[in-house]
């Protein structure tokens, strides 16, 4: 299934008395002889005139969920992008401070974190690990191996997505524990979150990151426990596509934070 | 027995469960909103006392609180904290939002649920954790929080500098920061929604003005409590880590000398705070705004006039509502060029603030509306708006606000726009909505009574403190006698106002009753109500035949179309069948 | 003398007015009440007889008569009002006091305010924090090894000739406060970390009151002091008296 985003059409009149009203639908993905396949139908070619998006809201195809869920992640990923733009314009703020001394002398008490170079080493795992986890994401969409699956001919895109995802999940831990080797390198320097201000921001955004991260790890295993469990292919493909996204934008927010890090200080 | 409606329970549910119901599963939006309606109940009742100590206490400062003595000038702080966190939050946030936003929304826009159930069965946990943290705070240790609703730092962040600010604010912290995740979950829920459960024909120019306000309210949620969880987490570093972001090189609290690593400014505080707390402000209050122009126009039988520009309208209140929150800083430290440019944004967001005025004056002119209690209280959120806001603009003049800042002119302000009108939506919310949250319709005698004397001791109680502020009483002083020195008389002199808010006070909370009365007498009554008393038109009060609960819902028209005469209604799932007269 | 107060002034509970920019502050804010209160009003008796109306025909529709009218004749007003607030606001707070101004320290703690003032020398002592001791007299935290500190002297009370500009300078110790006083129509917090100047000039001899108007701790609504306006000998007597204290408890 391609990855863009079709909202659902909602053209005011076509729903006055449609030939071959489809109104009576049940709502929930049944369509009376089993649930409908994964893959959308949207064109309604072959003659058929089904087109799904003619059916009413609610029964028009697994994507009609998978489009609800990563709505409800961007909006969830935008307030959480409010959030580290709230921590990083304090950091600005606090950067750009000082004061005078009793004897006029202007004081800057920042002093620039030097970054430990095996942050370098974690973003780089880090973004091998979105690749990992986009080749899973991708394979649980692959129109003829998902067809397969979802006749019942065995599970080989789950299972292939499921090996994928397990190797995006011990490449997050790998960051993480790389995370906690940086933490301790600084620590070895006495460079501590209560060191200075610019301490403060490094461990503070570093820590609220590897927390969103910590998640993500968090819903890679309950996505893997979903591809073992969950019997209906399209919440298969939900929990997989929303777990990868917001794995992706976790790792894009690590690049930013990165580069403010590195750069910015 | 009428037939069940829509707001009832998806097609896997037995056909012949009434709507009036708590749905049985727990995740479900009607069991969810009427727990959120029953927290915000209780968080109401807390506030209510709570606000008639503080009035008593200072019409009366010897006045002894039965069962503890006199009021002691912490516990008149805490109170007030309290009384504003309790009421803001849990409340005029809780309330219109995710009460009626869940029990009422997904039924206007013709869902049978919510996108994320689970998740918004979450927040409302984490909402009740909050409230349950927040009310134990009186019990620490120190008492409750004393610094206010906005808890400036460093007063918030160093435990030295006040009863209360120890332990009390902590649990204060903690109450928020979960309040502010739950509510983060729950806009997301509902901006899902909206976004994907319209039912078919909903398009967005067919969405009744509440469905708008709910909207543009979930809208701003989501980056306000964003940016107030950050500013909640650099707070508890600053009081528990000894960093220094909201706080100065030096301080001496107390004769102890604090020294911090960094070199941090309570205004930064300032600035976080507003960012979240002026949109906060709009958020409670947009729902209710959506809901009377709905509610005018039901009852007045005609459109919402300018019904389109009111959407434009509601969102750009919304916009604007994230860039003037300077105007609470002007005279806080904020550079007099930046108050400046606060000023012109917050002058500009009365515009549209008027032009729903406008339209609520034009929709109900010349329609001859039938005075129910909903209608009644809906011409009370009018008037309430319009006396509350009117003072906004004159706060927006920097110069101005140099005088007026922080005195009751300003708690005059915010209690008739937000308080008043605030808790008059939520009164006609309850109002209009009873026959489908209960299937009674509330009695009119005691609704038209409650109306009246809320009004009454609405004003009286909020008008005086205009007064009160102008002479220059400044808020949160615990007591305005016993002072010496000049300031000593220009405190006293109000102590005549004083006595008359108090009075009207108690002449507000006690016009409460009938509607206690009115509940408890419409609960036990055996008749059930008419299926759509009042002939409107939005998709809550669709019916739908007890088979065919999995029937899907089909939008053929805009909200309130009535025929020019207002004999006819044409509700939205009507279909486009019988010739009608243009618009 | 203060004027005495005019009529409007007791209508609307407004107390004395007793500096330079105040009446012009007072016109300004009279002229919005009273328009506000118009606004009122009106809003009120078109709901009234809206109300009242027999049912017309046709509901209202003209969205530019109805809407766009009065929203642009609203826009014009608010915006008359904004740029006369603006050009108080400009002269009150974009320029910093006249050279010549008395210079006078304000400082807020829990919950006193201490006003000091540099003496002959016109300049402040160095202040350190660790040396603050208000049990020891010295509240502030003089520095003693500072010898532009040694005329500075520290008063309870706020002591100002009439007529003289004064440029206030506002700090505070521990949390913030709000210095305020209604009879100068004058408010500005007093943040840590910060010193903020605002100067204005009192113009009528008398006692007024400074308030806190910060939420500051338990103690917020004792926190009040007297601001006393005297004539120019006065205050040159009472810098006179006043100074002799201060000067004897240098080492
Ligand atoms: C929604 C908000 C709200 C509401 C309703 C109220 C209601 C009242 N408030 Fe409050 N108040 C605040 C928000 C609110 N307040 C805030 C934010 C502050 C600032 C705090 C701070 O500085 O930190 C404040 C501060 C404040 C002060 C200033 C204290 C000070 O600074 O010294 C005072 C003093 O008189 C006061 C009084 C009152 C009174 C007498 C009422 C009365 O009106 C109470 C009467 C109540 C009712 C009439 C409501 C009854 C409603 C129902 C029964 C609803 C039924 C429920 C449903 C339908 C769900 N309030
Ligand atoms: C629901 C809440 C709510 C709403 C909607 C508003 C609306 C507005 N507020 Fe208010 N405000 C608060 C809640 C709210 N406020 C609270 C809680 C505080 C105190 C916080 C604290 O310190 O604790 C506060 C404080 C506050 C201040 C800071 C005061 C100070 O601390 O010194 C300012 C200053 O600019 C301000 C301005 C405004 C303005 C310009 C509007 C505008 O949006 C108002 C727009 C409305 C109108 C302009 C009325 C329209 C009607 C007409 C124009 C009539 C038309 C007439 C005819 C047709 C005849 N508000
Ligand atoms: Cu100092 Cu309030
Ligand atoms: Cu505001």
């Amino acid at each position: 299934m391609p990855t863009v985003f079709t909202p659902p059409q909602l053209d005011p009149r076509h729903h006055t008395e449609r030939p071959g009203d489809r109104s009576g639908d049940p709502g929930e993905g049944d369509h009376g002889s089993g649930r409908r396949p994964p893959t959308d139908k949207r064109t309604g070619g072959s003659g058929d005139g089904d087109n799904w998006n003619d059916r009413p809201v609610g029964a028009r195809g697994p994507r009609e969920r998978l489009v609800q869920s990563r709505i409800g992640l961007a909006s969830a990923l935008a307030g959480d992008l409010m959030f580290f733009i709230a921590l990083i314009s304090a950091f600005f703020v606090t950067k750009a401070n000082g004061h005078f001394t009793a004897h006029g002398d202007w004081v800057h008490e920042w002093m620039p974190t030097s970054i430990p170079r095996i942050l370098l080493l974690n973003t780089a795992v880090l973004l091998f690990s979105s690749v990992t986890a986009e080749i899973a994401r991708r394979s649980m969409f692959r129109v003829h191996d998902a067809m397969d699956e979802w006749i019942g001919l065995g599970k080989p895109t789950s299972r292939r997505a499921a090996l994928w995802l397990s190797l995006t999940l011990t490449l997050g831990i790998v960051f993480l524990v790389g995370q906690w080797i940086a933490w301790q390198q600084l620590a070895a320097q006495h460079v501590f979150f209560r060191s200075n201000p610019s301490s403060h921001f490094f461990y503070l955004i570093t820590v609220t990151h590897a927390l969103h991260l910590f998640l993500g790890l968090t819903a890679l295993i309950a996505a893997l426990t979903a591809l073992r469990t969950s019997r209906v292919f399209a919440s298969r493909q939900i929990w997989v596509d929303t777990t990868v996204w917001y794995w992706h934008a976790m790792g894009a927010l690590w690049i930013f934070l990165f580069v403010l890090l590195e750069f910015f200080q | 027995m009428n037939p069940p409606r829509n707001l009832a329970a998806p097609g896997s549910d037995s056909p012949t469960q009434r709507s009036a119901a708590p749905h049985p599963r727990l995740t479900h939006h009607r069991t969810i909103g009427f727990a959120y309606l029953a927290l915000s109940a209780t968080a109401l009742l807390a506030g209510l006392l709570l606000s008639l100590v503080m009035r008593l206490h200072l019409a009366w400062p010897d006045w002894r609180l039965p069962l503890h003595g006199p009021v002691l000038p912490e516990e008149y702080l805490g109170a007030v904290t309290l009384h504003g966190t309790l009421m803001l939050f849990f409340v005029l946030t809780v309330a219109p939002l995710w009460g009626f936003g869940n029990l009422i929304l997904p039924a206007q826009i013709g869902s049978r649920r919510t996108a994320f159930p689970r998740f918004n069965a979450a927040a409302f946990a984490l909402t009740a954790l909050a409230l349950l943290t927040l009310l134990a705070s009186p019990f620490v240790p120190g008492g409750t929080a004393i610094s206010g609703w906005t808890s400036y730092p460093p007063m918030s962040a160093i435990a030295a500098s006040g009863p209360g600010q120890a332990l009390g604010m902590d649990v204060w912290l903690l109450s928020i920061a979960l309040f502010a995740l739950a509510s983060c979950i729950a806009a997301v829920n509902m901006l899902t929604t909206i976004l994907c459960l319209r039912c078919d024909g909903m398009v967005w120019h067919r969405l009744p003005l509440t469905v708008w306000g709910w909207f543009t309210a979930a809208l701003l949620s989501l980056p306000a409590f964003a940016v107030l969880l950050a500013a909640l987490l650099l707070l508890f570093c600053d009081r528990h880590l000894q960093t220094g972001f909201f706080l100065p090189a030096t301080l001496v609290v107390n004769g102890v000398l604090i020294r911090t690593t960094t070199d941090g400014s309570p205004l930064l505080w300032l600035h976080l705070f507003w960012f979240f707390g002026h949109p906060e402000v709009y958020i409670a209050i947009l729902p209710g705004i959506g809901l009377t122009s709905m509610v005018l126009a039901n009852f007045a039988r005609r459109r919402v006039f300018a019904y389109r520009l009111m959407i434009a309208v509601t969102l750009l209140i919304g916009l604007l509502g994230i860039l003037v929150w300077g105007h609470h800083m002007f005279v806080a430290g904020l550079s007099p060029f930046a108050g400046s440019a606060f000023a012109i944004s917050t002058m500009a967001i009365a515009l549209p603030a008027s032009a729903e005025v406008l339209s609520w004056l034009a929709t109900i002119w010349g329609s001859r509306p039938r005075l129910t209690s909903a209608m009644l209280f809906a011409l009370g959120f009018v008037s309430l708006f319009v006396a509350g806001g009117l003072t906004g603009p004159i706060l927006a003049q920097p110069i101005l606000d140099q005088y007026l800042h922080n005195t009751f002119f300003v708690v005059a302000h915010f209690h008739l726009i937000m308080a008043m009108a605030g808790v008059f939506g939520l009164f006609l919310a309850t109002y209009y909505w009873f026959p489908l949250l209960a299937d009674r319709t509330l009695n009119e005698t005691l609704g038209r009574t409650h109306f009246f004397a809320t009004l009454v001791g609405a004003y009286a109680t909020f008008l005086p403190m205009h007064l009160t502020g102008l002479a220059g009483e400044p808020r949160h002083y615990a007591q305005f006698t016993g002072i010496a020195g000049p300031a000593g008389t220009l405190l006293a002199s109000t102590m005549p106002l004083q006595r008359i808010i108090t009075f009207a006070a108690i002449f507000l909370a006690a016009a409460q009753l009938p509607f206690l009365l009115n509940l408890c007498i419409t609960l036990r009554s055996p008749f059930p109500s008419a299926s759509n008393p009042w002939d409107a038109t939005t998709m809550e009060w669709a019916p739908e035949a007890p088979s065919t609960a999995s029937v899907p819902l089909i939008v053929h028209r805009g909200p309130s179309e009535y025929s020019l005469d207002g004999q006819n209604c044409y509700p939205q799932w009507q279909p486009l069948t019988q010739p009608e007269q243009p618009e | 003398m203060p004027q005495a107060p005019t009529l409007a002034h007791r209508l609307w509970h407004l107390p004395l007015d007793a500096s330079l920019h105040g009446p012009a502050l007072d016109q300004h804010l009279l002229l919005n009440l009273w328009i506000v209160l118009a606004l009122l009003a009106l809003a009120h008796v078109l709901v009234f007889i809206g109300l009242a109306k027999r049912r017309t025909r046709t509901p209202p529709r003209r969205q530019r008569t109805i809407e766009y009218l009065p929203i642009a004749t609203l826009a014009l007003l608010f915006t008359v009002l904004a740029a006369r607030a603006e050009t108080l606001w400009q002269a009150a707070r974009y320029t910093g006091a006249d050279p010549s101004a008395l210079q006078v320290e304000v400082t807020g703690m829990q919950f006193v305010w201490y006003f000091r003032y540099p003496g002959p020398d016109a300049i402040f002592g160095a202040v350190k924090p660790e040396l603050i001791a208000p049990g020891e007299g010295n509240p502030l935290g003089r520095d003693p090894t500072d010898d532009s500190g040694r005329d500075d002297f520290i008063s309870s009370q706020l002591v100002l000739p009439a007529a003289r500009q004064v440029d206030l300078r506002l700090r505070a110790q521990d949390v913030i406060h709000g210095f305020s006083v209604p009879d100068m129509r004058l408010k500005q917090n007093a943040v840590p970390g910060q010193t903020i100047h605002i100067h204005f000039t009192p113009t009528a001899p008398g006692d007024y009151a400074i308030l806190c108007t910060q939420l500051c701790g338990s103690g917020h609504y004792r926190m009040a002091a007297t601001l006393r306006v005297l004539s120019q000998s006065d205050f040159d007597a009472w810098v006179a008296r006043h100074r002799m204290p201060a000067m004897g408890a240098t080492p």
